[in-house]
Formats: structure tokens, sequence, C-alpha cells
């Protein structure tokens, strides 16, 4: 018997190792799925109720970065498909190079959406001071209010309207597009519970984004077993394993993007 | 056995290799559809933009599974698998859709459902 070192001692063939590692990627992407389907089920839900909230919250996205990353995934998924084909054919150099190539475009994926977050907190739109409980000022808000609202942010705004709360966002986060283009905001009047397009946004891009995060940890780990010269004579799992995985995160980005990004 | 593995130039045991243009038309295309999915968005068609954009997006998601993610030369079981999740996450949302299509009319706004107001 000339086994080959990577082949584990209860499996009878590498081909049978391998499909056994493939089937159980492919039975993980599936919970993965599965998982991501319960944020995708609240936003059509919310959509379906309450179509006029989305209309007016996704201009407060930028299309042109929300575009830029979605390039930016897509070329990180093609810098991995090229990796796993190098790796099938034992190009040691040319894989390290496009793992890396993957890595570094991750890195810049996660780098944008740091930009398009920052912006959101900025404008106060970030999800946790709109989930606070409306026992202290539910009759007229006046005087009360600085129970809830210690932060002082909101002082200067009349108590007990929910909506004073995200009035900043109405201008749209500056520095992210033309004041112009927010013209038909301004036209009409800003539906109440606009955070909670933000609560769906931010729930779906941060689980989005803890998994670009994961992968760039498997990409690196790739890197380091690669650069030991451990993907030859046809033993490439791991990269094919980490490769679906990837594409699989692209995947969802190519759905959320047009989803959260692209409604009108 | 060992010999098979060093044939690592052709399609021996690391099974099917995407060949290069292959992937770099699936990487074109990918490209060229998400400026389409932008553009689009520039071009009122009303409820046919939602319409659209997930078509879009289904074309692309489908080149990155059938091409990049190799399920076009695999195991058919790893398809079944697949597109067992897609169809009960389909089920999924089309029964919650159908069940708050329902309901939402009968929810008092600002209130939430059978809560007495204080």
């Amino acid at each position: 018997m000339s086994d080959p070192p990577h082949l584990a001692h209860h499996f009878d063939t590498p081909e049978q190792q391998f499909a056994s590692g493939k089937l159980g990627m492919w039975i993980f992407l599936a919970t993965e799925i599965l998982f991501f389907g319960g944020l995708f089920v609240a936003y059509a839900v919310y959509r379906a109720n309450h179509p006029e909230i989305f209309d007016f919250a996704h201009t407060l996205l930028d299309k042109r970065l929300g575009g830029l990353n979605t390039v930016v995934l897509i070329t990180s998924s093609f810098t991995m498909a090229l990796g796993v084909r190098y790796a099938q054919l034992g190009q040691t150099r040319k894989l390290v190079t496009s793992l890396i190539a993957t890595l570094v475009l991750a890195g810049g994926f996660l780098g944008v959406k740091a930009v398009e977050y920052e912006h959101k907190w900025k404008h106060g739109l970030l999800w946790g001071e709109h989930y606070q409980s409306h026992e202290g000022h539910d009759a007229h808000g006046d005087g009360h209010a600085e129970d809830a609202h210690t932060e002082g942010a909101h002082a200067e705004e009349p108590a007990g309207d929910e909506r004073s709360n995200i009035a900043p966002s109405a201008t749209g986060p500056t520095g992210l597009a033309k004041p112009g283009q927010h013209d038909p905001v301004d036209d009409h009047a800003e539906p109440d519970n606009v955070h909670i397009f933000f609560g769906i946004y931010f729930s779906m891009t941060g689980l989005h984004g803890v998994h670009v995060i994961i992968g760039m940890g498997l990409i690196l780990w790739l890197i380091l077993r690669a650069r030991r010269k451990e993907f030859v004579d046809g033993y490439f799992t791991p990269v094919d394993l980490v490769g679906l995985y990837w594409h699989l995160v692209d995947l969802i980005w190519i759905f959320l993007f047009p989803l959260l990004y692209l409604i009108k | 056995m060992s010999d098979e593995h060093a044939d690592t130039a052709g399609h021996g045991s690391v099974g099917h290799v995407v060949p290069m243009p292959l992937l770099v038309g699936v990487f074109a295309s990918l490209l060229v559809l998400t400026v389409v999915t932008v553009a689009v968005t520039y071009v009122d068609l009303g409820s046919l933009n939602l319409l659209v954009a997930m078509g879009v997006a289904v074309v692309k998601g489908s080149l990155v599974v059938l091409f990049f993610m190799h399920l076009a030369w695999d195991r058919p079981f790893n398809a079944v698998v697949f597109i067992t999740a897609l169809l009960f996450v389909t089920l999924f949302i089309t029964f919650i859709l159908l069940d708050t299509k329902q309901y939402q009319p009968d929810i008092i706004p600002g209130q939430a459902p059978a809560l007495e107001r204080r």
C-alpha cells in the first residue's frame, strides 16, 4: 500500500475522502442558506407590509459604494476560483498569489463596509436608541424624555415623538451622495419606523460581514498551509472547501445588494 | 495509487479542472450583470424593477454556483442538498408572506397586537 499521507485511515481512497468532505461542506452551506433565510423572511415580511419605508430608507444607502463592494466581492470570488484551479494543478506559487489577492479584496470589502457603517453611525441610524421602553414618556412626553434619553443628543428635540429620534437621517449621510439626489426625500414626509429598515440592514450586512471575517481567517490559514507546500500531488480538499464557503458569501451578497441598495 | 496522484497536470485524481477561459467568461458576465442591475434602477418600471433585480441576481447566483462552485460537474447529490435548502427557504418565505398578508389588516397601527392600551 502506498497511500498518500493525507488519506485518513477511515477512508478507502482519496476520492472517497474528497467526496465525503465535499458533501459535508454542501450540507453546511445548506444550513447557512437556511440561517440567512430567516433574515430574508424578516426582510420580505417588513417590505410587504411597509413598502414606503423601504422606498424612503434605501435612499440613505449609497448605490455606488454598494456596487463597488459587489465588484470587489465578485473579483475575490474569481481569484478564489483561480486558486482552486491552481491547487488542483499543484501550482503552489500561483495558488498563494491568488489567495493573497482574495484576502486583500476581502479586506477591501470590509473597508468599504466600515466607511458605510461609519456614516450610518454618525447620522444616528444605529438601532440601539430606538429600542427603549416607551413606559416613561407615553402620555405627552413633556418632562419624562430625559429619563429615556440620557445621551443628551436629542435633548433639544420634542420628547415623546419617536420620529424626532430619526430626524437627522432625513438629510442623508453627507459625503455619500450629492444633496440634489435626495430631493424625493424632501418632497415626501419621512415614514415612521425607518429604523426598522436599518435594523434589518445591519442584521443582514452584519451577519454577512461576520462571514467575510471568518472567511478571511480561513484564507489566511490556506495561505500558511500552501506556503508549506501542503497542496501538491492532488491534495487540495481544504482549498476547495474554503472556496465553496467563499463563493457562498459572494452568492449571499449578490442577493443582498439589490434587495438593500437597489429598491428603486 | 501514487502514480495517479503524480498526474496533476490533467484531469486525473483531482477531478474536473475548470478551464481558464470559462472562469474568465463567468467573471466578465458577473461584472456585466452587476452594471446591468445598477443601470436598470435608473429606469422606473414600477413593480417590474424588483422582478428584474431578482432575475439578474438569480442569473448571477446560478453562474457562481454552477461554475465557481463547480456544481455543474459535481456529484448530483450535492446539488440535491443545495436545491433542498433553497426550496425550504422559498417555502418559508411564501407561507410567511401568505400569513402576514392575511393578518396584517387586523393590526391596529401603533399598538402591539392583542395588548390593551394603557
